[in-house]
Parts: structure tokens; C-alpha cells; sequence
């Protein structure tokens, strides 16, 4: 599903973010991404987004070469990727359902199809009754899911979420957790890039660890801590 | 709604069925955008509507920008009325010296109907050329007060229509005045033309100031929509990371131009009529005291209906000017 081969990223200020990352991920699968602030999650992120360019390397997303997709084309790959933000992204001027329903109406769904599965995705992060509220009348959890209910509207191949738990107490961030691995048990790929070590080895998943723009370790957890202190 | 067409086809083979299917989907993109055009163009207007005081003084910008031109062309339309009012026949009035005889006149006049350019050729003697600049100057009641009538006899020579050109009258007006009787001849045409030259030149000038306005609007509009932009990064952010293509992206400020322009004007239209309605009087007056039929001639319905029209073309083209500069920037980072 996703597929990164000696990927390098190195900004016009000569900062190298990402250094000849490679690793794969197969469809299905639900993998972490952890590191330290500055390792370099938000940037691998942001080139399965397509929101950046590799310098270096290729990355592949469903088959498809990121580095050969014309700027027409990048509207259309984004629908096929959920994205869940760490600040939610939001829109304050509309009701929680026109959030969710948003990647629909732009896909270009028509009206009836557009509110049969805004509600289903509302239903699935347990908000069907808020559909009216403004989100910004949420607590910080319920926006969260607000956000993942968008992501998964389109019902994405893959979902991409950024520090999705970052705001929330242990409670909440289990539940929307829990979430993914629904998502991820009916075939959706799940990436996640998290720092909460403590949830991520709950869970026993497969983990990428970055250190410096560079992939420090690739495998479950235990694993990992060991090669750390080594 | 196509369940029944496709059904046959599916009988037929496969490959068809598939082709009917994506052809249904396609209807249904096609229904779906048409849709999301009517609700953007109702959104957008409805956005303008509640910020009621900045979209009053965009349209009132875009609609005083149109009204300088606009009554410009009202005023030339109506000068090149009066101007059409004059028939373009090149009329020559040839004026007889008074101690002429009337057998002279009268031999002239026949020597004048002879020649082949010449159409046709009216004796008027001093009393009915008195009478008539009684009636229609309005200096009627001086001229009771003269002691003798003061007017020539006048030949009105009509030339032949297809030999109205300028050389020939002009050679036929140099052959009259030869004639020992004449004292003077004078061709109409002479201030039709120049009255002509001086409403091409009016409208040249008419159509540079609009052109200057048309511009102004453009960027007046272009930067209102500019800062709506700025007001709706963030929306723009999210619709283009959930895979909002930039058609889509763009659509509602497109629509934003578009009523700034018909909004401006229909405003403008509105303006002008009012402003033509208050002058009607008086220039109706004034007329009536130059016993003139003049009477003031405002935006003909083509016209008003061009004039919105074009003013909401401007504003799209404004709105998409901004659009185009700084939709771009906006990238999700």
C-alpha cells in the first residue's frame, strides 16, 4: 500500500528532514510511526499526503509513483486518503454533519448519498446526535472524532493520522484507539504517527521508528526499546 | 432513473454493461456538479448578503464606475439623435441676390433642374421664408416690429441621392456660385459632417474613460475577493487536503465576482434611470422652448440588460485575476 524507497527529504534551508528512508506497508496492515518531536513524522506524513515532494528516493501509495503525479491528478489521490490532524482541521463556520460531509460533497456525490453516509460515519464515532452542533461546541474528543468521521467518510484505502491522541487524556485517547482498529479490522490500512509509547505498546503493532530522519527501527515494540539501548 | 436502459444492454454482453454503468455515474457527476453550482452560486450570494455593509459599498464602488460611462454613452446616443434628426442629403440653400428679377430666379431655377445631378430644386421667396422663421425660431413677435422683410429669395437644390458624395457638391455648389445672381451657397451637409466628427471623437473618448473604469472595476472586485480569500484560508486548506480540486476551490469566489458585477450593475442601471428621469423634465422644457421634439432617450432595455450583463462579466473576470494569483499560494504545508 505504501512504499518508500531510499526516500530523502532536504528543505530549501538545507535542513534534511527525512534521510534514505525505505520500508513497506502492506494493504491491511495498521503500523505506528513514533520518534521524538523533529524525527521527522510529520514529514513522512506529508509526502504520503503528496503535501511535500521527496527530494530524493520514491514513494509509492496504491500503486501510484508520488513523484510522476501531475498537480491535476493530486485532488483525486487525496480522495483515497484519510487524514486525521493532530489540531483536528476543523471548520468553524458550519455544522459538525457539512464538516463530515465535505470530502463527499467534493467528490461530487449526490445529495441523498451524501447525507446516508455522513450519518453512518457520524454513527460509527458515536456523534450521530451532534450533527447540527457547531464543532467548536465540542470537547476536545468529540472534535477529534468529528475529524476521523471526515477522514473516513470517502471511505478511504488508507487512513493517515498525525498525533491523532495528542490532546487527549488516556481515556479518550484508547477510545479513538479503539477506532482505528475498527477501521483497520474491516481492511483499511492504518498508518499512525504517535510519541505515546504507552498506548502504542498496548497495542502490539508493527512500529516504524524514526531518529534524526533516519528509519531506526522497523518492527514490534520490545524490540525496538532493545535496539534503543543498545 | 436508468436501471431500465441499462437492463438490455446487460443482455447483449458484459463489456456493454460496464460502459452504460460509467455513462450512469458520468450523468450522475454531471447532475451532482450542475447541483453544487446552484448551491455555491446561492451560497456565495447569500455570503455577500451577511456582510450587508461591505458588499453596499462594493456595489456602489462597481456602480458609480459604470454610471460615468454609462450616462457618457446616454448623452452621445442623444446627441447622435438630434444629429440623425437632420436629414444627410447634402441640401444646398442658394441665396438670391434681392435685386434679382423673378424672370431671372425663375430661369435659374429651370437651368438648375436641368442638370443631371440634381433631384430636385424649391423656390422660396422672402415672404414665405419670413413666415416659416416666424414659426420655428421663436423670434416671432421681434420680426412683427420690422419694416421690411430682411430675407433673400432662397433656391433649395436637392441632389440626386447616389450623387451625394462630397466631391461632386462641392463642384456643383463652385458651378452655382458662378451664376451672376447668387450671393451665396451653402451646404448642410458641411455641419452634419463635422457634427459627425465631433460625436466620433466624443465617442472615442467615451470609450477610453470606460475602458479605464471597466479597469478599475476589475481590480476593485480583484481585491475584494482578494481579501475574501485571505478570510477563507483555512477552508481552502481543508478542502484541498480532503481532495478539493482547485475548479472546486475556486467555484464560490468566482460566483462572489460575478455578483459584485451584476449586483454593481444593476445598481448603476437603477442609478442612471433616476438620474434621466430627474433631467427628463427640464430637458423636455427646453426643448419645448426651441419648439424642438427632442425629448431625452435613457437606457433602452437591450441596453440596461447588456449594461448588468457586462458588469457581471467584469466582475468574474476580476474575481478570476485574484483567484488565479493567489488560490496558487495556498497549499497545504
Amino acid at each position: 500500500m505504501i512504499r518508500f524507497d531510499n526516500v530523502s527529504k532536504r528543505y530549501e534551508t538545507g535542513y534534511e528532514a527525512l534521510s534514505r528512508v525505505s520500508f513497506d506497508i502492506a494493504r491491511g496492515e495498521m503500523v505506528f510511526l513514533t520518534g521524538h518531536s523533529g524525527a521527522g513524522k510529520s514529514t513522512l506524513l506529508k509526502l504520503i499526503m503528496h503535501m511535500e515532494k521527496s527530494s530524493q528516493g520514491q514513494v509509492l501509495v496504491n500503486a501510484q509513483n508520488l513523484n510522476r503525479l501531475k498537480a491535476s491528478q493530486v485532488p483525486y489521490f487525496r480522495r483515497n486518503v484519510g487524514v486525521v490532524f493532530q489540531n483536528h482541521q476543523l471548520l468553524f463556520d458550519r455544522s459538525v454533519f457539512d464538516n463530515v460531509a465535505l470530502p463527499l460533497q467534493i467528490a461530487g456525490n449526490h445529495h441523498a448519498e451524501v447525507a446516508r453516509r455522513v450519518r453512518a460515519a457520524l454513527a460509527k464515532v458515536g456523534l450521530l446526535g451532534k450533527e447540527q452542533s457547531n464543532p467548536i461546541m465540542l470537547s476536545g474528543g468529540e472534535q477529534q472524532r468529528v475529524g476521523i468521521a471526515r477522514a473516513v467518510v470517502n471511505k478511504p484505502a488508507l487512513l493517515l493520522a498525525d498525533e491523532p491522541t495528542g490532546n487527549l487524556d488516556p481515556v479518550l485517547s484508547a477510545e479513538i484507539m479503539d477506532l482505528f482498529q475498527q477501521f483497520n479490522q474491516v481492511g483499511v490500512t492504518v498508518l499512525i504517527a504517535s510519541h505515546d509509547l504507552a498506548l502504542v505498546d498496548r497495542l502490539q503493532k508493527r512500529v516504524l521508528t524514526l531518529g534524526e530522519g533516519r528509519l531506526i527501527h522497523d518492527g514490534q515494540l520490545e524490540t525496538r526499546l532493545g535496539n534503543v539501548d543498545a | 432513473m436508468s436501471t431500465p436502459k441499462a437492463a438490455p444492454r446487460t443482455r447483449r454482453s458484459s463489456k456493454k454493461d460496464g460502459a452504460s454503468q460509467s455513462k450512469t455515474l458520468r450523468r450522475d457527476r454531471f447532475q451532482a456538479w450542475f447541483v453544487h453550482h446552484q448551491i455555491t452560486a446561492v451560497e456565495s450570494l447569500l455570503r455577500l448578503l451577511s456582510t450587508p455593509l461591505q458588499s453596499i459599498m462594493t456595489w456602489l464602488v462597481v456602480a458609480i464606475a459604470l454610471v460615468l460611462p454609462a450616462t457618457l454613452y446616454v448623452g452621445l446616443d442623444n446627441a447622435q439623435q438630434m444629429g440623425a434628426g437632420v436629414e444627410n442629403t447634402g441640401k444646398m440653400s442658394v441665396f438670391i441676390n434681392r435685386k434679382a428679377r423673378d424672370s431671372a430666379i425663375q430661369g435659374l431655377s429651370k437651368r438648375l433642374l436641368s442638370k443631371p445631378e440634381v433631384a430636385r430644386v424649391r423656390l422660396i421667396s422672402p415672404s414665405e421664408a419670413l413666415a416659416e422663421f416666424q414659426l420655428r425660431s421663436g423670434f416671432g413677435s421681434i420680426i412683427e416690429h420690422l419694416d421690411s422683410n430682411p430675407l433673400p429669395t432662397v433656391l433649395l437644390v436637392e441632389p440626386m441621392l447616389e450623387n451625394a458624395d462630397t466631391g461632386t457638391l462641392a463642384q456643383l455648389q463652385k458651378n452655382i456660385l458662378k451664376e451672376a445672381i447668387v450671393e451665396d451657397v451653402s451646404i448642410d451637409l458641411q455641419w452634419v459632417e463635422r457634427l459627425n466628427y465631433i460625436l466620433v471623437l466624443a465617442q472615442r473618448l467615451v470609450m477610453a474613460l470606460a475602458l479605464l473604469l471597466v479597469l478599475g472595476v476589475l481590480l476593485v472586485v480583484g481585491n475584494t475577493i482578494r481579501l475574501a480569500i485571505e478570510g477563507r484560508r483555512d477552508e481552502i486548506l481543508v478542502v484541498k487536503l480532503v481532495g478539493g480540486t482547485n475548479a472546486f476551490v475556486r467555484r464560490p469566489f468566482l460566483y462572489a465576482g460575478l455578483w459584485y458585477g451584476l449586483g454593481g450593475g444593476v445598481l448603476a442601471a437603477l442609478i442612471l434611470s433616476a438620474g434621466l428621469a430627474w433631467l427628463a423634465g427640464p430637458i423636455g422644457h427646453l426643448a419645448d422652448l426651441y419648439q424642438s421634439e427632442f425629448r431625452l432617450r435613457g437606457l433602452d432595455w437591450n441596453s440596461s440588460v447588456s449594461l448588468i450583463l457586462g458588469a457581471g462579466l467584469v466582475g468574474l473576470s476580476g474575481a478570476w485575476l485574484a483567484v488565479g494569483r493567489h488560490l496558487g499560494q495556498i497549499e497545504p504545508k
